[in-house]
């Protein structure tokens, strides 16, 4: 196997992340864990270089953030929501499958989309299809397959489309 | 002071009462399918409503600013959905039974 020219950094993206993760556990701004943090970030990736699959390069960081708002918007409403269903007496629920056709192609994407499906109001993601192309979800109070299929397809996979040019 | 003590309040009340909602469903929706709702949607809110309330806690009276509640949050926030897949496929590969007016899945499109 051929190696691509070893790179001190193969990703970046993770050598700041875990700077961030590592300093926030420790609960300071101090240099000596900067620095330790730093020696162990640029470690890590090193080491681990070869796990880890080539993720899609987020091309637009503003989408991203959008992206990012909204989702907690509506993991916020999705709380209240599915609280007031528990609370509600009587069981009027009418809970159903849908076959999501996904349009995404990288891994990756896939895995945030079926991973805001199961944080967003009343859905969950149950299984994806063995080719990659659907996904199973398991909606708890189902009233318009189609409807549903739109409205995930306009508000999350559009602008994931979008992010990571997939 | 009296506001802060009224704020961290509001998010210890609001962390618990999540939780609380979340632990009920868990115990009234009448099928495994619906019970997997209440666990990764209310439990996000409940456990980070008692974050909430510690990062304001120990920010404001210890030290200094406290910060690695988030931590706990954003992991939970990317743990929560996996479990949730992998015991809904797990479920659907052993067959476990469905509530009887649960709409099943056929055949996607195309496939």
């Amino acid at each position: 196997m051929s190696n691509p020219p070893a790179k001190l950094l193969p990703h970046p993206a993770l050598t700041l992340c875990l700077i961030t993760v590592w300093m926030v556990v420790n609960n300071t701004l101090g240099l000596g864990h900067l620095l330790l943090g730093t020696v162990l970030a640029v470690l890590i990736p090193l080491l681990t270089r070869r796990f880890w699959p080539e993720a899609p390069k987020v091309a637009r960081w503003g989408l991203l953030l959008r992206y990012l708002t909204v989702l907690l918007t509506d993991i916020v409403v999705a709380n209240f929501w599915v609280a007031s269903l528990v609370l509600r007496p009587g069981s009027g629920l009418r809970p159903g499958f849908v076959w999501f056709p996904v349009a995404l192609t990288d891994p990756f994407a896939i895995t945030v989309l079926a991973s805001t499906i199961s944080l967003t109001p009343g859905t969950v993601s149950v299984d994806l299809s063995e080719d990659a192309r659907h996904l199973l979800i398991h909606s708890i109070d189902l009233d318009d397959a189609q409807a549903l299929v739109d409205q995930i397809k306009q508000r999350y996979e559009g602008p994931l489309q979008e992010i990571f040019q997939c | 002071m009296l506001w802060q003590e009224a704020l961290i309040s509001f998010f210890v009340v609001l962390g618990g009462a999540f939780a609380l909602v979340g632990s009920i469903g868990l115990l009234r929706f009448p099928d495994f399918y619906q019970r997997l709702h209440a666990p990764t949607k209310a439990t996000t809110l409940g456990v980070g409503g008692v974050l909430a309330a510690s990062v304001l806690f120990f920010s404001l009276r210890g030290p200094g600013l406290s910060l690695h509640e988030l931590l706990v949050t954003f992991f939970l926030f990317i743990t929560a959905p996996v479990s949730a897949h992998l015991l809904a496929r797990a479920a659907r590969h052993c067959g476990v039974r469905m509530h009887p007016d649960t709409r099943k899945p056929g055949q996607p499109d195309g496939a």
